[in-house]
């Protein structure tokens, strides 16, 4: 379960055993132990009696592995129909009275002829059946096997199309059986296998997931053998492939064209040599040759490994490696203390201590992680026992955790404003709950500001805000270094910057002067609205386009942000060719770009846009009135705006969003949007997890964001030009788009413009967005998938984007009574433009 | 199938009879009138054993079907809650189990039939109750011992077989297993019924209705609205719902969301809230009358508990089902 498995197989078939009572019996225990007994089981025995036993102690729903007409029409039906009865799926093998199916015709036509039984005869739903069309080992030797590999795909593809509804499975491993010993081949052999098998339209199959690697990460020429075995493209085909594997076994692998002359350094150099430059290839091999040479396991990580990861920590430092490169070099380590841990939990003892145990989550509400994941790797290479407990997480499970955990820092992370709520909740819960140990606040939405005011003053024990990723190791180890010690420089330094801050602040407040309510709103921005015309839109109304092609959104996304989520500094595309990054960003954009192409092609993720146009009219106090009907004679909705009350100077408008829109008796439309383009990711960033993939993880999820911006920037221009059609003849380059050179703008609630999150409700029931697209808000009113953007449409000419700033309590109380909320809440939800304390 | 009362739910919401047990209880009854004369002499107490009312006092339980049906219930439960030699058990009366289902079902039957000869316009439906019994067969009742348990499927299986028999026999139009805390206890009810229905050769419609217990939205056992309805959709059913446990507010979202996945007809039973701390109930009919309407414009309900007092609940559209 904790190592990601979707589905749970459990057989006690062992000669030894009474299997019938094995299987009630862990399954009892299973049962009652919910962190396992939420995921499915499959029940599996070549005993049916066992099967039976089984089925009756699992409330869920089961998959049963397998039944099969090997013994006839009359038992296989009788055991379908159980199976049925009980409530559960089931695997069916290609097998019947004659045997175990092998060539294409024989695997289709008895999985056709066992489907057209359990539809017709037994009322299976078609997604309760799972095929299994055997696969069979190639490169045997024995010319009939060579085909195997291509019988499967084929019969795959086949029954996909005659059994409408029905899954494929199979037992991948089998088929690379002649290359026992060699891991490499064999892991060349199942990606590329299930790659095709997949597009043939296998769903699911049983392989071990550490032995996976990435299509287009196999060595072109190794892929080349293996694809040449598995389709039978030559005669010499598994000569071919065996002589290469001969010679990747050893130590030089001859045939492959790339520099392996680091392969011929001591092994220590090697190991060195694979963290800095994030080579896997050969880890495990290295690893295990490093652990012969040393009494404890442990030694090679605390030597050469440690050694590796301190070197990459100092040309980080120094600014000689970048976070992408420190990501990869934090999965080799990974991957190699993956291999040692086995051996040294064999030989435990107690000097296995890391440099201390930190406690990373993102707090309730909030759905971005790809910061936190960064900085657990970052933290991680550094030697930290890392303990993530993922994404909206509850106060009460992280003190909770923390408490059975021990750990010696906790680091919460957060990117909506929300967010910054339940951080300071989490802190007087920490103080309330006699906690001592350092908080760490990071995240986009986080400031050394907000730590000051908000949170610190709810917690005695050191709170510490973290800009980036590269500063978390030297804060850690400040604190921890000088643990305890209350009257440490660090700790006394970051407790006096503090101070500095909230007074600061208590002197600037006193400097700015605020306008009452009232005279802000007779200071709004107007126009000459008699002699002004709103466009029309072609279409009213909801739209909604699902998928969203994605191959649409390539060129309009934006790459700046991208190369800053990485913690690059620079402009697109002048970064690519930056004296100090441009090498590393230069590799970064061209990963990402094969990464992208893929997203693409192979469909990764699925967008999802719904956008529409309604009437519109200005209303009192700085409301939105939204119409049901054309007529303006029903009000659906009104959209409450927030309005600027910093005074201004002469001549400068205080500005509320309601002021783009035209007053009654003229009418004006308003458009909103919901876009995301993050459906679907569990699924490959899943993968990339089990794998020890963090780059890849992190690398999708930057471009999943990516994808939603560009898809929120096409729509709009689609809306300007087609839905709205007030620009019909509007012709961009990018830059433009990203200049924002175009007239009207799309504000997103919860951003500057429209501070309240809360007003996401409107646009969700306004759209059907969930019913429509799937798109959920969560308590915080973070969208998900995170890769989403919503916002409203505004098409006067003047409007322009604007910050709402601070704001008083007078407009506060109305806002308060005008979206029909409490005081408390609604100052909960405006905490950082409150410009008082509540 | 029932093809009247499917068709009749494509109409309308239909309303069902309310709380059987309350109604049993305003009567005080005692210990003598519980034994009646057949049971007068039988060793173990049996009051509180509303079962065995259908042999001892019949006249007071289809007075409270007449009631219901007087105050316009469209659909009767048979007072079988507790009809299963497993619950029966506990009175020592476990081999009276098939002979309660089939007296009950045909008290319920008369008293629906002489409402459809007055009113043939508005038919009345009557629905065999099968209640969860007092086992549960995922979870051990000892904490020492995760992997005891203490009772098994093929005990329900068979005690749920000789209950539906019985209700069956007695001339149900419907079997509703209801107050599923233990998906696997329904799971073996649902084989029974099967097993009955190839027997017989013959259907009835199959009415299910789960228990959500407390606000983290799971059953007793631990299921979420969803996995449950994944367990227990593998046979035919006419409509799935939520009863008991939760008051009317805490309800919905769960109603909600199992009316977004459930391919069938949606059942509404809420409790009058939770029982405060003298096991009564704080929400009064009012209250409850107020929820209900609720309930009904939802628009995702087709049945609903009749509460003490009645309305036109048909004003309002029910889901509809492809």
């Amino acid at each position: 379960m904790e190592g990601g498995a979707q589905i749970i197989d459990i057989n006690m078939d062992e000669g030894l055993l009474d299997s019938e009572q094995a299987m009630v019996e862990f399954l009892n225990l299973v049962m009652s132990e919910p962190d396992i007994a939420k995921l499915p089981i499959m029940i599996d025995s070549s005993k049916f009696s066992v099967i039976e036993a089984g089925l009756k102690c699992v409330q869920g729903k089961c998959i049963v592995n397998s039944i099969s007409l090997k013994e006839g029409e009359e038992a296989f039906l009788k055991q379908a129909k159980l199976v049925r009865r009980y409530g559960a799926a089931a695997v069916v093998m290609a097998f019947d009275e004659v045997g175990q199916a092998d060539t294409v015709e024989r695997k289709v036509s008895i999985c056709k002829r066992a489907y057209d039984l359990l539809i017709q005869k037994v009322g299976f739903i078609p997604e309760d059946i799972i095929f299994d069309p055997n696969i069979f080992a190639v490169a045997t030797g024995i010319e009939e096997h060579n085909d195997y590999a291509i019988h499967f795909i084929e019969a795959t593809r086949q029954i996909k199309k005659l059994c409408p509804g029905a899954k494929v499975s199979g037992g991948v491993s089998n088929i690379s059986f002649s290359f026992r010993g060699n891991e490499v081949v064999r892991e060349a052999m199942h990606t590329a296998f299930l790659y095709h098998a997949v597009r043939a339209g296998m769903d699911m199959g049983i392989v071990n997931a550490g032995m996976m690697d990435i299509y287009s990460n196999i060595e072109p020429d190794l892929l080349e053998k293996v694809e040449d075995v598995l389709f039978n493209r030559r005669a010499d085909a598994t000569e071919r492939l065996t002589d290469l594997a001969v010679s990747l076994r050893g130590d030089a692998g001859k045939s492959i064209q790339k520099d392996l002359s680091w392969r011929n350094q001591s092994v220590n150099e090697r190991l060195k040599y694979a963290l800095v430059k994030g080579i896997t290839d050969y880890i495990d091999e290295d690893v295990e040759e490093a652990r012969t040479q040393v009494a404890e396991p442990l030694s090679v990580i605390e030597g050469p490994l440690m050694d590796g990861m301190n070197y990459v920590g100092d040309l980080f430092g120094e600014g000689k490696m970048f976070l992408p490169q420190v990501v990869k070099s934090a999965r080799v380590m990974k991957k190699a203390v993956a291999w040692l841990t086995p051996y040294i939990e064999a030989n435990k003892n107690e000097n296995s201590r890391a440099k201390g145990k930190i406690l990373l989550a993102t707090v309730k509400g909030d759905v971005h992680d790809i910061g936190k994941n960064i900085v657990g790797v970052v933290l991680g290479c550094n030697d930290y026992d890392i303990v993530d407990l993922g994404v909206m997480v509850p106060a009460d499970k992280i003190l909770q955790r923390a408490k059975e955990e021990k750990v010696d820092v906790i680091g919460l992370s957060g990117l909506i404003t929300p967010s910054l709520d339940e951080m300071v909740h989490l802190a007087s819960e920490m103080q309330r709950l006699g906690f001592t140990i350092p908080l760490l606040i990071g995240g986009a939405t986080t400031s050394r500001t907000h730590t000051a005011v908000k949170i610190e003053p709810k917690y005695k024990g050191s709170v510490v805000h973290v800009l980036d990723a590269s500063r978390a190791v030297g804060v850690v180890s400040n604190l921890l270094s000088e643990q305890g010690d209350v009257s440490s420089n660090f700790i006394l330094d970051v407790r006096a910057e503090n101070n500095r801050i909230r007074e600061q602040r208590v002197g600037r407040e006193q400097v700015k002067q605020f306008l009452p309510i009232a005279d802000a709103r007779k200071n709004k921005w107007t126009m000459d609205w008699a002699t002004y015309t709103p466009p029309v839109p072609d279409k009213i109304g909801i739209q909604e386009k699902i998928p969203f092609p994605l191959e649409e959104l390539v060129p309009y996304i934006d790459w700046t942000p991208f190369f800053s989520s990485w913690e690059l500094a620079g402009k697109y595309p002048d970064i690519l060719t930056d004296a100090v990054v441009g090498e590393e960003a230069t590799k970064l954009f061209v990963e990402a770009n094969a990464m992208l192409k893929k997203i693409v092609d192979e469909k990764w993720l699925e967008a999802r846009a719904v956008w529409g146009i309604f009437p519109a009219n200005q209303g009192t106090e700085d409301d939105i009135i939204i119409y049901a009907d054309e007529e303006r004679t029903t009000e659906k909705m009104r959209l409450q705006c927030l309005r600027q009350q910093l005074k201004k100077a002469p001549g400068q408008p205080n500005r509320s969003l309601s002021d783009f829109i035209a007053p009654v008796g003229k009418p004006d439309f308003i458009g909103s949007f919901a876009v995301s383009a993050g459906f679907n990711i569990e699924k490959m960033d899943t993968y990339f997890l089990e794998n020890l993939d963090d780059y890849q993880s992190i690398l999708l999820k930057a471009l999943a964001d990516r994808l939603a911006e560009a898809l929120a920037e096409k729509l709009h221009e689609w809306v300007r030009m087609d839905t709205w059609a007030y620009a019909k003849d509007e012709n961009h380059s990018t830059v433009d788009l990203l200049k924002e050179n175009f007239q009207g703008i799309r504000p997103a609630p919860g951003y500057p413009a429209c501070p309240d999150h809360t007003e996401k409700d409107k646009l969700w029931e306004l759209l059907e967005v969930e019913k429509r697209t799937g798109i959920i808000l969560t308590e915080s009113f973070a969208m998900y998938p995170a890769a989403s953007v919503s916002g409203w449409y505004f098409s006067n000419p003047a409007s322009t984007y604007f910050g709402v700033g601070q704001i008083s309590k007078d407009q506060v109380e109305n806002y308060a009574e005008r979206k029909n909320m409490s005081l408390e809440v609604i100052e909960r939800w405006l905490s950082p433009n409150l410009n008082y304390n509540n | 199938m029932n093809i009247r009362l499917e068709a009749l739910l494509k109409d309308r919401i239909l309303v069902i009879d309310g709380a059987m047990g309350t109604m049993i209880q305003q009567y005080k009854l005692t210990e003598k009138d519980y034994r009646g004369t057949r049971f007068a002499n039988h060793a173990y107490d049996i009051q509180g054993n509303n079962e065995i009312l259908v042999f001892t006092q019949p006249h007071i339980i289809e007075a409270i079907h007449l009631a219901y049906l007087e105050a316009g219930a469209d659909i009767l439960e048979t007072n079988t809650f507790g009809a299963t030699k497993i619950a029966q058990a506990d009175y020592h009366l476990e081999s009276l189990a098939y002979e309660m289902n089939l007296e009950a079902a045909k008290i319920a039957r008369k008293a629906a039939d002489e409402f459809n000869l007055k009113t043939p316009e508005k038919p009345r439906f009557v629905a065999g109750a099968i209640g969860p019994t007092n086992k549960t067969a995922s979870l051990s009742p000892d904490v020492n011992n995760p992997g005891f348990r203490g009772v098994s499927f093929d005990e329900l299986k068979e005690a749920y077989y000789e209950q539906a028999k019985g209700l069956m026999d007695g001339g149900c139009d419907a079997l509703i297993v209801e107050t599923i805390f233990d998906t696997l206890n329904a799971k073996a009810a649902l084989f029974a019924i099967e097993e009955l229905f190839e027997e017989v050769g013959d259907r009835l419609p199959v009415m299910i209705s789960g228990t959500i217990t407390d606000a983290s939205g799971r059953t007793l056992s631990g299921q979420t609205v969803g996995a449950f309805w994944a367990s227990i959709n593998h046979i035919p059913i006419l409509s799935v719902g939520l009863n008991c446990a939760l008051g009317a507010t805490e309800m919905r979202p769960y109603l909600q969301e199992l009316s977004d996945i459930a391919d069938c007809y949606i059942s509404a039973y809420p409790n009058a809230g939770l029982p405060n701390e003298f096991g009564e109930y704080d929400q009064g009919a009012s209250e409850m009358q107020q929820y209900i309407k609720e309930f009904a414009s939802s628009g995702f309900v087709n049945t609903i508990l009749l509460p003490l007092v009645v309305w036109n609940l048909w004003l309002f559209a029910p889901k509809q089902i492809s």
